[in-house]
């Protein structure tokens, strides 16, 4: 999905929902077995959309995989760059993660940073046998050598634009992705 | 919101937002403790200074294993064998331990605003790891945090505090705490072992134990400590023990989910009967592991901040 880069909403409620049916629907034809594979989402966004994937693949398979949350802030190359203190949240990993299939789970992916931080936390749990990406919003401009695996919307930004992600589950009133105009 | 000093002196100098964020943070850190690798490379590069000035077993350790699980770099320092008894003073040994570019000094001493004299007159951070009878600020937050961890919150709690109170950081430490955070507060003891100006304290004193029990959501014994007592103050140990010993039948007169804590280390048979410190209301092993939670987080926002001021 590709959308142009005009300010304002990208993804909306049902396109949200599409995005994560889609998500589920490759990694049930790709990993027939869900006990070879765990979902792990990210601090505070891909956490959310990491339940609403597992209840996703559930939905299809019958079968709830194994589902964790990772707090990437001990992690991070930023923190003594950071102006503001950083929250260090809550990381609960359930799992053996040793010889699992990994899908990472994350709202935006930009630089990579977070995703260089979130490999380098998962890997402190064991040795996954692989680690996939999803995210719902590619916006570009990376610094890291990273690329996903699974897609919501790719889109061109400039480093001075925002995206929002905005849940429900963060006390929205719906679910949407916005772009903000840059400088 | 960050923490606003470059030390942890006292809860005294912390507000409520600042206890908060601390126990928050400290919720988040006991996870890492349960992993199979137990360390994250946060404060890698840093380097932590453990500077004891008085015997300390467990509060040392503490801090040394927090400071590996956060990857710093930690060097103990104690007196004995150091250049202190050559006649160094203390704030030239402190500036010796500067010029080696510590970032943080974790320091105990006998002498009460030991820290403080140090903080005002070092760049590095400084955590006080208990200054004479003034204050022990990371025992009061691990206690904090682990009532909280049974109750959900502070505010409204009954709280008392029972034993060697005049002589014990501790309890100051928890009743400036206890206090900020709301919750009552009942000081047990003999007359002797209650500090001077009690009254401005803003809690309520009692000489008898067994009253207070009934009331009690959480019950805090002291150790005895027979080593800062310079004078007789009370008649003996056993007479103490009497009135003020948590025993199984004076537990019995608690509610139900009655709390029962001790700082440690344990006189088992004169403040604390071995069968309550080790029976179920007993979380004292909690306060233990809780304690390695609450450093981690105050050398990760202590240790953030100092990288921080640095490079702004």
């Amino acid at each position: 999905m590709r959308k142009g880069t005009e300010p304002g909403t990208i993804l909306n409620e049902s396109e949200i929902r599409d995005v994560i049916q889609r998500f589920a629907q490759e990694i049930v034809s790709t990993y027939p077995d869900l006990d070879q594979i765990a979902v792990v989402g990210i601090q505070t966004g891909g956490a959310h959309l990491g339940r609403r994937l597992v209840h996703a693949i559930s939905d299809r398979a019958r079968q709830e995989p194994d589902f964790g949350i990772l707090d990437i802030t001990l992690y991070r190359d930023d923190i003594a760059l950071e102006i503001n203190q950083p929250i260090v949240r809550q990381t609960d990993i359930p799992f053996e993660v040793s010889g699992r299939n990994i899908i990472l789970v994350d709202d935006v992916l930009y630089t990579g940073r977070t995703v260089r931080a979130a490999l380098d936390a998962l890997i402190d749990f064991g040795r996954p046998r692989a680690i996939r990406l999803a995210v719902l919003v590619d916006r570009g401009l990376r610094e890291f050598p990273i690329r996903p695996d699974f897609v919501g919307l790719e889109i061109a930004t400039t480093p001075d634009q925002k995206v929002h992600v905005r849940l429900k589950e963060q006390g929205e009133s719906s679910d949407q992705v916005i772009l903000e105009k840059g400088d | 919101m960050p923490l606003r000093n470059k030390d942890i002196l006292g809860i005294a100098e912390l507000n409520v937002d600042e206890i908060d964020l601390i126990l928050d943070t400290a919720d988040s850190f006991s996870e890492i403790s349960q992993r199979v690798i137990k360390k994250v490379p946060t404060l890698r590069g840093k380097t932590v200074v453990n500077f004891f000035h008085e015997p300390s077993t467990r509060t040392r350790i503490s801090f040394e294993i927090a400071e590996k699980r956060l990857s710093a770099d930690s060097i103990n320092f104690a007196t004995s064998g150091s250049s202190f008894s050559k006649g160094e003073t203390l704030l030239d040994t402190v500036r010796n331990l500067e010029a080696m570019n510590a970032d943080i000094i974790v320091m105990r001493h006998g002498i009460p605003g030991a820290s403080h004299f140090i903080a005002s007159r070092a760049h590095a951070s400084v955590i006080n790891a208990g200054d004479g009878a003034h204050e022990h600020p990371t025992q009061a937050l691990l206690d904090m945090l682990t009532i909280r961890q049974h109750t959900g919150s502070l505010e409204n709690l009954t709280v008392a505090i029972v034993g060697d109170i005049d002589h014990s950081r501790v309890a100051r430490s928890n009743i400036f705490g206890l206090v900020k955070k709301k919750a009552r507060v009942i000081l047990v003891a003999p007359p002797t072992l209650l500090p001077h100006r009690v009254d401005d304290l803003g809690v309520e004193v009692s000489y008898d134990f067994e009253s207070v029990i009934p009331k009690a959501d959480v019950i805090m014994m002291l150790r005895i400590q027979r080593e800062r007592q310079g004078k007789v103050l009370i008649p003996s140990l056993r007479e103490y023990s009497r009135y003020y010993c948590l025993t199984p039948e004076r537990l019995k007169l608690a509610p139900a989910k009655v709390l029962v804590m001790h700082p440690g280390p344990l006189n088992r048979g004169v403040e604390i009967d071995p069968a309550v410190a080790d029976g179920p209301h007993s979380i004292i092993l909690e306060q233990v592991s809780n304690g390695i939670a609450v450093r981690m987080a105050l050398l990760f926002l202590l240790g953030g901040r100092s990288s921080r001021e640095q490079s702004n």
